[in-house]
């Protein structure tokens, strides 16, 4: 059976080359890059040659770059230690990921308005601010992982400046990378988060940027690496891969964009030329390249990933809980999507590996699927 | 494959896989709200998930919470504020396990729905009938009673010929990590903490009652909430100890009334059945009648009146409350003729 792959959103494969940087230290270059012989400082040298090339990709400055165990533990050290350490009111949107959202409940946060699209509602956050003159953190993501919208973060950026200049200012921008040049988005906050595994590098490795003199306690404490940012042995390997995942991923951006733009647009026509009731859940314009998000009448989720996953497409629909079972979005829920819309939602995401054949299995299979159980609850 | 996480149903997937069958283990999610019975937990799930991994067959969750809380947990509430005792776990089997899963699997295009339920299906003359597993302390024919013949022609029980204590053999056998699990007990959305006060409480208002003697009508003591209280119950209802065994032997929900005495008080020579289902057509004789899921099944005469059914017992039986499933066995107690809802 034919394999294909359109859930790079949740994970992309990794860059060969990226597999290939961390391979030695896994093996002969085991050294803990704290110690203080030889090898340990040829494993310190790789980490800081990791942390000079994220940051210039970044833009930022290589001491405001740390690596953590993945973009949750980025995030949650964004928001709580932020808000530990100002002690203020901390925001976030509606739609964000549970990265965020769940660290800003516990604090006690609020969240605010989205709009139809899934974006932070911009008068609504403004309100909020105003309402509030102790806010200590907001955290808004740069594209949102379920629906794909790019957030106007310098748009963002101001309204917060102007009503709370001194609040943290955090986006979680795992899902950034591969669409957005990062050295236009880390200059408009204060912390960022990203995922090596989202940009073709491994599982378990993180980059939260902190800007010089931003106000946060660590998350995790213990042996002071980091800068006694983040305590805990430096995941040597996975950090040299990320970093070459990170540089052939923005080497490639502008390139893919076009690329991928033209086969997610092939794929979402593709269906909607050959079904009624499919619905995109937001335009086009306003998301990244490779996402493609559609709500699509009389079919329930579960049964439609089951008949994709049968025919070998791997696609999603919402977040799944714990226990692995669907969850209605909150994301769609934000957005203010009705409630029979939600129950069809499909999440296409593509990337560097996808092909043509992809997108033309995709079409055919999602076809053949939503036709098969419309006809079914039909009889 | 319904496989819960539980021993009978990783058994009974290993059962259809022997058998030749094509098999897809389905875990559904149904509670969505606390939990300390061992049912629909995040540990159970992942135990459904490991023997499903081990018997080499995919396993998917399906979240069936939305609907296990509009046809499950929603009338169990509202039942309660009526002073009715509805069995939820018959009311899931009715509409989650044999209705909910088996539309689903029929729009995914399988051919059958098996459960680990210890029951088995027999078919006489063309007309399918859910009978008494074989082990007799196990059977579980009372909560499947009501499945109809549309479900009953596909739906499979694997374990139903075996006994627990050869489906934990075979579980051993295969080294299936739930060999050794215990059995689930009790209503899934009800911790074993907070009980059902804790939990008809967040949802209901209780009302207090007068406790009064049955006979002379003297109040006895009162009790705080008329919607927990059971008939047959005999703790528990403001009473002080001493004396003679009182029993709840009438509730008076509208009037907020409970009335206790003598347990022969609780004896009755009939009992009327509603919102009946009959396995194959209605049925009048002599039959025997199970009144809860571990219960003996007592020698009675059906007589129908009109959509409902009179329960003539041949000698006097203690009373059942309103909502619970009352099963109607073949006068050789094994196959399920019918069943309904006592009034």
């Amino acid at each position: 059976m034919r394999s294909t792959y359109l859930d790079h959103a949740a994970t992309t494969p990794m860059h060969p080359e990226a597999v290939a940087a961390m391979l030695p230290y896994l093996t002969e270059q085991f050294a803990n890059p704290s110690g203080s012989h030889r090898r340990a400082r040829e494993a310190r040298t790789a980490v800081d040659d990791a942390r000079d090339v994220v940051a210039g990709l970044l833009g930022c400055a290589p001491g405001e770059v740390i690596f953590t165990g993945g973009g949750t533990e980025a995030d949650n050290t964004a928001v709580l230690g932020a808000a530990e350490a100002t002690g203020g009111t901390v925001l976030c949107p509606a739609a964000e990921h549970h990265a965020v959202l769940a660290a800003v409940e516990h604090v006690g946060g609020h969240t605010v308005r989205c709009d139809a699209a899934g974006a932070v509602d911009l008068e609504a956050l403004e309100a909020a601010l105003r309402a509030d003159p102790n806010v200590g953190v907001v955290s808004v993501m740069a594209v949102n992982n379920e629906v794909g919208t790019v957030t106007d973060l310098a748009a963002v950026a101001a309204v917060v400046r102007r009503h709370a200049p001194r609040a943290v200012l955090h986006t979680d921008a795992v899902q950034a990378p591969c669409w957005l040049d990062l050295r236009q988005v880390t200059p408009l906050v204060d912390m960022l988060s990203l995922s090596a595994h989202k940009f073709g590098g491994p599982k378990g490795v993180g980059v939260l940027v902190a800007r010089a003199g931003v106000p946060f306690r660590p998350l995790i404490i213990g042996g002071g690496q980091e800068r006694e940012r983040r305590s805990g042995t430096h995941n040597v390997g996975g950090i040299v891969a990320a970093s070459v995942a990170l540089a052939l991923t923005d080497a490639a951006r502008a390139g893919e964009l076009m690329r991928l733009a033209a086969l997610r647009d092939r794929l979402v026509d593709g269906i909607r030329a050959e079904l009624d009731g499919v619905h995109e859940t937001v335009p086009r314009a306003g998301k990244v390249a490779g996402s493609a998000h559609l709500c699509i009448e009389g079919v329930e989720n579960e049964a439609l990933l089951f008949l994709l996953d049968e025919a070998g497409v791997s696609a999603s629909a919402a977040s799944a809980c714990a226990a692995g079972a669907m969850e209605p979005s909150h994301v769609l829920a934000a957005m203010g999507v009705p409630r029979h819309l939600g129950l069809g939602a499909l999440r296409l995401t593509l990337g560097r590996t996808t092909t043509e054949e992809d997108v033309s299995a995709g079409i055919a299979s999602v076809v053949a699927a939503v036709r098969r159980l419309r006809r079914g609850a039909a009889s | 494959m319904a496989l819960s996480g539980g021993v009978d149903s990783s058994v009974a997937a290993a059962e259809l896989l022997d058998a030749g069958h094509e098999v897809v283990g389905i875990t559904m999610r149904l509670w969505g709200g606390d939990s300390d019975t061992g049912c629909c937990s995040v540990a159970d799930v992942d135990d459904a998930r490991r023997v499903a991994q081990q018997l080499g067959i995919d396993h998917l969750v399906f979240n069936f919470t939305e609907d296990f809380d509009r046809q499950v947990v929603q009338p169990y509430v509202d039942a309660h504020r009526v002073g009715i005792t509805p069995n939820p776990c018959i009311e899931c089997n009715r509409h989650l396990k044999f209705d909910r899963l088996a539309e689903r699997a029929d729009l995914l295009g399988f051919d059958a729905v098996a459960t680990g339920h210890h029951a088995r299906i027999v078919t006489v003359d063309g007309v399918h009938f859910v009978a008494r597993g074989a082990d007799p302390a196990k059977d579980q024919s009372y909560v499947v009673h009501m499945l109809p013949q549309r479900e009953l022609a596909r739906t499979l029980f694997p374990i139903g010929h075996l006994t627990k204590a050869e489906v934990r053999v075979k579980a051993t056998a295969l080294g299936l990590r739930t060999a050794a699990k215990p059995d689930s007990q009790d209503v899934c959305f009800i911790t074993h903490v907070g009980g059902r006060p804790a939990f008809l409480g967040s949802r209901i208002p209780f009302r207090s009652a007068d406790v009064v003697d049955a006979t002379d009508g003297t109040v006895l003591g009162r009790t705080d909430a008329v919607e927990l209280v059971t008939l047959g119950q005999r703790r528990g209802v403001g009473l002080v100890g001493g004396g003679p065994k009182r029993y709840v032997v009438g509730i008076d929900h509208d009037a907020a009334v409970v009335r206790v005495g003598d347990e022969a008080m609780l004896d009755r020579t009939e009992q009327v059945v509603g919102s009946l289902v009959w396995a194959h057509c209605p049925v009048e004789g002599p039959v025997r009648v199970q009144c809860s899921a571990h219960g003996t099944a007592h020698p009675s005469t059906l007589e129908i009146r009109g959509d409902e059914v009179v329960v003539h017992w041949a000698s006097p039986q203690r009373v059942v409350s309103p909502g619970q499933s009352m099963v109607f066995y073949d006068a050789t107690d094994e196959r399920v003729l019918g069943g309904g809802i006592a009034r």
